[in-house]
């Protein structure tokens, strides 16, 4: 690669999404979708359940593939080839509302499989790294414990761990507090803002307002398979323009 | 209760009886264990091919299952003794007995593997292609390991069903266990040898029922 390409590729942003399209069947989930992520940005979505969002960050690593448009990651256009999609996979790093560990696995070795058998690390390497990542998180005890043996709050902590230790350039999680108890939220929200703090590039949908006020760089409030609002928190908050989300914000604002 | 021990724990009758007994038994553990190994091993292969997204390949595969599940054993076994001459393939005794038992247990193991594979949950092949396995990785590495978790008190309950169904080799003079008490009990008109012929019986299967539950202990699912 030469100077000037490198150049280009700090500036382009990270994640790129131009007039996306998706339907099942006869219903379009994802209506003409335009949607851009710079490099070190930290996106939040929200919107009503069955709006599209899980649809749309989904899209980003194709574990759904959409019918119309383009999406780019880090500099490559995700179409039916099997090179880009593993590439994009290599930069983004997902986390689940179910955490969705290896229950078969302990933690450690949950953290030490993708890099070994993707990447290619040594055994060594990859114990390094998930012992790194498990302190990160605050689970360093817990190494050799199965992911059943653990609260919620701990699991979504590893399985966030395990994202992190393939090194990736992206993050997207998905409702990540949405199935855990209440006083199970703030442990993983830490580790998220924690993450955030470190200059990650970030999507995360979310309903947690506190979290997305004090973390992202801009809000995005989805509705019916469309992006109807986007914003930096202050004036998504204080001055929505929209009047779904206005409906939005003042349902989930004042529960 | 003389004539029933006269008739059914006559020890001389047994003792006479053991050495062609124990030859028989031999033999019936020989042919379980050959019929266990090929029989979760060829239905492991086929529940991986089922996988595999040919839709050809999966309609054959439904077409054997179905086939050997439904047939009972004794006619697969006639079939299998009688039958292959006429298509150039003579089976001994013992081979078509193996063959035969074999086909219905794979029949059965690659329905288990291939309904536990189902039963993964989607977020396991989910979270592994997010990670970057291709879908053979996350079929090995990840989902197959939790299948085989799952199948194993099926699989284990079938293969033990099966394996008594050795005795059936009888229909094609296999001498095994029950064969041998029976040749044995005609000639001394006394039914005795048919008590040591369960009595080996439960030598073999009830270590084997009790191993089963311990593999079942040892791999069932942790949690808290
Ligand atoms: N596999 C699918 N088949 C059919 N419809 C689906 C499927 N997945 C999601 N949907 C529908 O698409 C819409 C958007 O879903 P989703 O992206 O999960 O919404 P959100 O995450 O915002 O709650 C919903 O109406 C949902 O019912
Ligand atoms: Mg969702």
């Amino acid at each position: 690669m030469t100077t000037s390409t490198l150049a280009a590729a700090d500036t382009a942003p990270m994640i790129r999404l131009r007039g996306v399209s998706k339907w099942y069947g006869d219903f379009q989930v994802l209506k003409k979708i335009d949607f851009e992520v710079a490099r070190g940005e930290r996106v939040v979505i929200c919107g009503p359940s069955g709006s599209g969002k899980s649809t749309l960050i989904r899209c980003i690593n194709r574990l759904e593939d959409h019918r119309d448009g383009e999406i780019l990651v880090n500099g490559v256009t995700l179409d039916h080839s099997m090179r880009s999609v593993a590439a994009v996979r290599q930069d983004v790093g997902m986390v689940f509302q179910q955490f969705n560990l290896f229950p078969h696995l302990t933690v450690l070795q949950n953290l030490m499989i993708a890099p070994m058998k993707i990447k290619g690390v040594s055994k060594d390497e990859a114990e390094a790294t998930a012992r790194e990542y498990l302190l990160r998180v605050r689970i360093g005890e817990q190494a050799h414990k199965y992911p059943g043996e653990l609260s919620g709050g701990q699991q979504q902590r590893v399985a966030i761990a395990r994202a992190l230790c393939m090194k990736p350039t992206a993050m997207l999680f998905d409702e990540p507090t949405s199935a855990l108890d209440p006083e199970m939220i703030k442990e993983v929200l830490d580790v998220i803002v924690e993450l955030a703090g470190q200059g990650m590039t970030m999507v995360c949908v979310t309903h947690e307002m506190a979290f997305a006020r004090t973390v992202a760089d801009r809000i995005l409030f989805m509705d019916k398979g469309e992006i109807v609002e986007e914003a930096p928190p202050e004036a998504f908050f204080t001055n929505p323009r929209n009047e779904r989300t206005k409906a939005f914000l003042g349902q989930i604002l004042h529960r | 209760m003389d004539k029933i021990v006269e008739n059914y724990f006559n020890l001389q009758v047994m003792v006479e009886a053991f050495p062609t007994v124990l030859g028989g038994f031999g033999l019936t553990v020989l042919v379980s264990i050959l019929v266990i190994i090929l029989g979760i091993g060829v239905g492991l292969g086929f529940a991986v091919l089922h996988c595999m997204n040919s839709r050809a390949l999966s309609a054959a595969i439904v077409v054997y299952v179905d086939l050997f599940r439904t047939l009972p054993q004794l006619v697969v076994i006639i079939f299998v003794y009688f039958g292959l001459p006429y298509a150039g393939l003579a089976l001994s005794p013992f081979a078509t007995t193996v063959v035969a038992l074999a086909l219905v247990l794979s029949a059965f193991a690659t329905e288990i593997f291939h309904s536990a594979i189902r039963a993964v949950p989607r977020g396991q092949w989910e979270a592994s292609e997010a990670l970057g396995f291709t879908y053979f990785r996350a079929l090995f590495l990840i989902v197959l390991p939790q299948a085989i978790r799952l199948a194993i008190p099926l699989l284990t309950n079938r293969a033990i069903a099966i394996s008594k169904g050795t005795a059936l080799g009888t229909a094609v003079a296999l001498p095994e266990t029950l064969g041998q008490a029976q040749s044995v009990m005609a000639i001394v008109a006394n039914p005795s040898p048919l008590t040591l012929a369960a009595a080996f019986y439960l030598t073999f299967f009830i270590p084997l029922v009790i191993a089963s539950r311990w593999v079942e202990r040892k791999f069932s699912p942790r949690s808290r």
